[in-house]
């Protein structure tokens, strides 16, 4: 710390010293190259501290047989190396099996709601582009469900599913007649869709903001040039609006990817312990493989592996579009 | 030049901060002699529950002044507080928990073993009932907890509409009530309800049911069984009243809230199996003169194998913090929540069964209700099995029979082999855990 402020006076000193502008000149670029990475240290120690280190605790975990006998001295429990790995990737044991069926669901079911979230958020966003009377009002219902607390909102969201008193059922069958037969959303292969229309209700706010966010930046006269050249609402979505929200894009379709793939608490209070299979997401398959059946090495071992699994997906994700504008620049020279 | 060095001190003052702060708050706790009591929800509400509780510990406080800190813990999170508190050696002094964890958390070795020195501190062995007793740990080690509330199920039914419906007596076979169940089904009302959609209300059911046809869900050596035959015709009895003696309201199959209290205190249907259900009704508005309790039916003829259980020897038990650091202040909390006069006035109040046999001379005790319940802890209930594994049965076999019943509800038949597969792939979860 006595460092930091040294380094800081001196810099401060420097501009005083008119006459010698090439000595003033090094520290003052010493202290840019040095001063904002001191600053960053404690911030980067923390995260280290918040999130490395119980990241690598969960990798030790996942090499251990860590059962209820040991979790209250864990470092007790018997090194088992790789055996938790080898029964959860082994498709023909059970468990093996339920967790690639799980991973299959938790990615169709991941693809389809940000698919979802995102074509509501940037219609929306785009409809309430220009001004109207009660856009203010429009956009701030728009933005309740991401308001409200996530429980509050899914636990009412399972009392409106249910199958006699729910309101989804008396809409739908008493009201419309569109079934004869109630059916059920909690519970069987209906239970995706139920998952996955409270899933979109929760995030496409989200993007919806961001997107929103993203429209002000784009200047007015783009859209007027192409008004002049006589491009329509479509052109001028496909050729200006679309391109220009694309870094917003970038960002925001990837962390609703991390979020919902990750997403603990709507399949949790909508369906409790025991998911339907069809709705049977990982982080729920996870919980279960752990904390309710008491075994933690091969819960963390599965956890691992969404770890690696989601490190893979964000790292192609976020290198495939330079990559890409690199071997176009390449096949343009 | 000033302002731009204390910008820096604070910054640096305000990342530090939380630390120190973090570092001083670690010391001041657990100096004085306050027990941490924690306690499962057993009244309506984590409210309620604070209501009838904090005066019994005053009163312990004021006749010992040990101070008790009470916090009240919802079912859906205490497992995971307890295990949190397992791992971290940081949990409370005292603490409720339910009597089938008894055996798993013993394993872990968190919490106090009572040998027979520490059973005398509070009264010895004899003074417990034999059955609550049996549910308090493996069976050959010291036990890690005592019984605090007993319970066990019992089959509710409707009065009134057992009068309307010409019946005069409750069923004693599962024949007798299918039979009762269909002439109680008809527009708008279902002869029993389930709580289909709830893992742990299904395993309770699963193991009294494969009791019935002599199946154990773990085997001598402490090996899961959970597909034997016996169990796949218990699982088929219970889920064939919604799937083939249509006497249970498909919706059922989702009911994971107490809905089926809310049906039974509404009429909607006639009867129910559950244990200590009187307040809940009632606050469902149901009058104590419209309903009776029976013992649980038995599968007759009974099938080869099979046992006299009609019931889990259910029930809350109290146990001490092996890290304790107030051992002796916690044993004498527990002598006095285990006493004759805490026993009745808290069991009264829960409408649970106290778990020692003196209690049960007072007249509050002795109503046809509680003896139906008395009876079948004495003669007709058995401790889920008491092996480490056990929650993997609760957990496994509880979501294959909400799957049954959901497949049950959509119309899908409920054969033995669709049964036997479900739980022979719930058995194979527990050997990858082994």
């Amino acid at each position: 710390m006595a460092q930091l402020t040294t380094t800081a006076t001196s810099g401060v000193r420097g501009p005083r010293r008119p006459d010698t502008p090439a000595r003033a000149g090094r520290p003052r670029s010493r202290r840019r190259t040095l001063t904002p990475y001191l600053m960053l240290l404690p911030a980067l120690l923390l995260e280290l501290l918040v999130h490395l280190v119980p990241m690598l605790g969960g990798v030790w975990m996942s090499l251990l047989g860590l059962t209820q006998f040991f979790i209250r001295n864990w470092t007790a429990a018997p090194f088992v190396g790789l055996r938790n790995y080898r029964l959860v990737v082994n498709v023909n044991n059970a468990a093996g099996a339920d967790l690639l069926h799980s991973f299959a669901v938790t990615l169709a079911f991941t693809v389809a709601s940000v698919g979802l979230a995102w074509l509501l958020g940037v219609t929306a966003a785009v409809l309430t582009q220009n001004r109207f009377r009660g856009r203010g009002l429009l956009r701030t219902l728009f933005l309740t469900p991401y308001a409200l607390p996530t429980y509050a909102a899914v636990i009412t969201w399972s009392f409106l599913l249910q199958r006699d008193a729910g309101m989804v059922n008396h809409v739908l069958v008493d009201q419309l007649g569109l079934a004869q037969d109630r059916p059920f959303w909690l519970i069987g292969n209906n239970s995706f869709v139920a998952l996955l229309v409270v899933s979109v209700w929760r995030t496409w706010p989200f993007a919806f903001l961001c997107l929103t966010a993203g429209l002000q930046n784009v200047p007015q006269e783009l859209y007027e040039a192409a008004a002049m050249d006589g491009g329509g609402f479509w052109r001028q979505l496909r050729h200006i609006t679309l391109p220009m929200l694309r870094p917003v894009n970038q960002v925001l379709v990837l962390v609703l990817f991390l979020w919902t793939f990750n997403d603990f608490n709507t399949p949790f209070v909508l369906f409790g312990r025991a998911a339907p299979r069809a709705a049977d997401l990982i982080s729920i398959h996870i919980y279960q493989s752990s904390f309710v059946t008491w075994n933690f090495g091969l819960g963390s071992a599965m956890s691992v592996l969404l770890l690696l699994f989601l490190l893979v997906v964000t790292a192609v994700y976020l290198a495939a579009p330079s990559y890409w504008a690199r071997s176009r620049r390449r096949s343009d020279a | 030049m000033t302002l731009r060095r204390l910008g820096l001190v604070a910054v640096v003052a305000a990342l530090l901060a939380p630390t120190l702060v973090a570092c001083g708050g670690g010391s001041g706790s657990s100096s004085d002699n306050t027990l941490t009591y924690w306690a499962s929800n057993q009244g309506t509400s984590l409210d309620h529950d604070r209501q009838v509780l904090q005066p019994q510990l005053d009163k312990f406080t004021k006749q010992t002044g040990i101070k008790v800190k009470l916090e009240v813990i919802g079912w859906p999170d205490l497992l995971n507080r307890i295990l949190a508190a397992a791992a971290s050696g940081k949990g409370p002094d005292v603490l409720n928990i339910g009597n089938t964890w008894s055996p798993s958390l013993q394993a872990t070795g968190a919490l106090l073993p009572f040998d027979d020195a520490t059973l005398a501190t509070v009264g010895g062995k004899s003074r417990f009932l034999p059955g609550s007793m049996a549910a308090t740990g493996a069976p050959g080690k010291p036990p890690t907890a005592v019984p605090l509330y007993s319970l066990a199920y019992g089959l509710y039914y409707n009065k009134k509409l057992f009068a309307a419906a010409g019946i005069t007596e409750p069923p004693k076979t599962w024949a007798e009530l299918v039979d009762v169940g269909k002439k109680l089904t008809r527009s708008g009302q279902w002869g029993l309800v389930v709580e289909g959609g709830n893992p742990t209300e299904n395993a309770h059911h699963a193991f009294t049911f494969g009791q019935q046809y002599g199946a154990d869900a773990f085997d001598a050596s402490g090996k899961p069984r959970f597909d034997s035959p016996g169990m796949v015709a218990g699982v088929k009895r219970y889920v064939g009243f919604m799937a083939n003696d249509k006497i249970v309201n498909p919706s059922a199959a989702e009911y994971a809230k107490n809905e089926s209290l809310a049906d039974f205190a509404s009429g909607k249907a006639a009867m129910l199996l559950w244990q200590a259900a009187d307040t809940s009704l009632q606050s469902h508005g149901m009058s104590p003169d419209d309903y009776a309790v029976a013992p649980v039916p038995f599968e007759q003829p009974t099938p080869p194998g099979g046992k006299k259980v009609n019931s889990m020897v259910a029930g809350i038990n109290l146990a001490v913090f092996a890290n304790t650091k107030h051992k002796d202040a916690a044993l004498s909390f527990v002598k006095f929540m285990t006493s004759d006069e805490e026993q009745l006035a808290l069991n009264k109040t829960y409408r649970s069964m106290p778990t020692v046999e003196s209690a049960y001379s007072d007249p509050a005790f002795q109503t046809p209700q509680v003896k139906v319940f008395r009876e079948t802890l004495a003669t007709s209930a058995a401790p889920l099995p008491a092996v480490p594994e056990e929650a993997q049965f609760e957990t496994l076999v509880g979501a294959v029979v909400k799957d049954l019943f959901a497949d049950a509800a959509s119309g899908k038949p409920i054969t033995d082999d669709a049964i036997k597969s479900k739980l022979t792939a719930a058995n194979q979860q527990v050997h990858a855990g082994g």
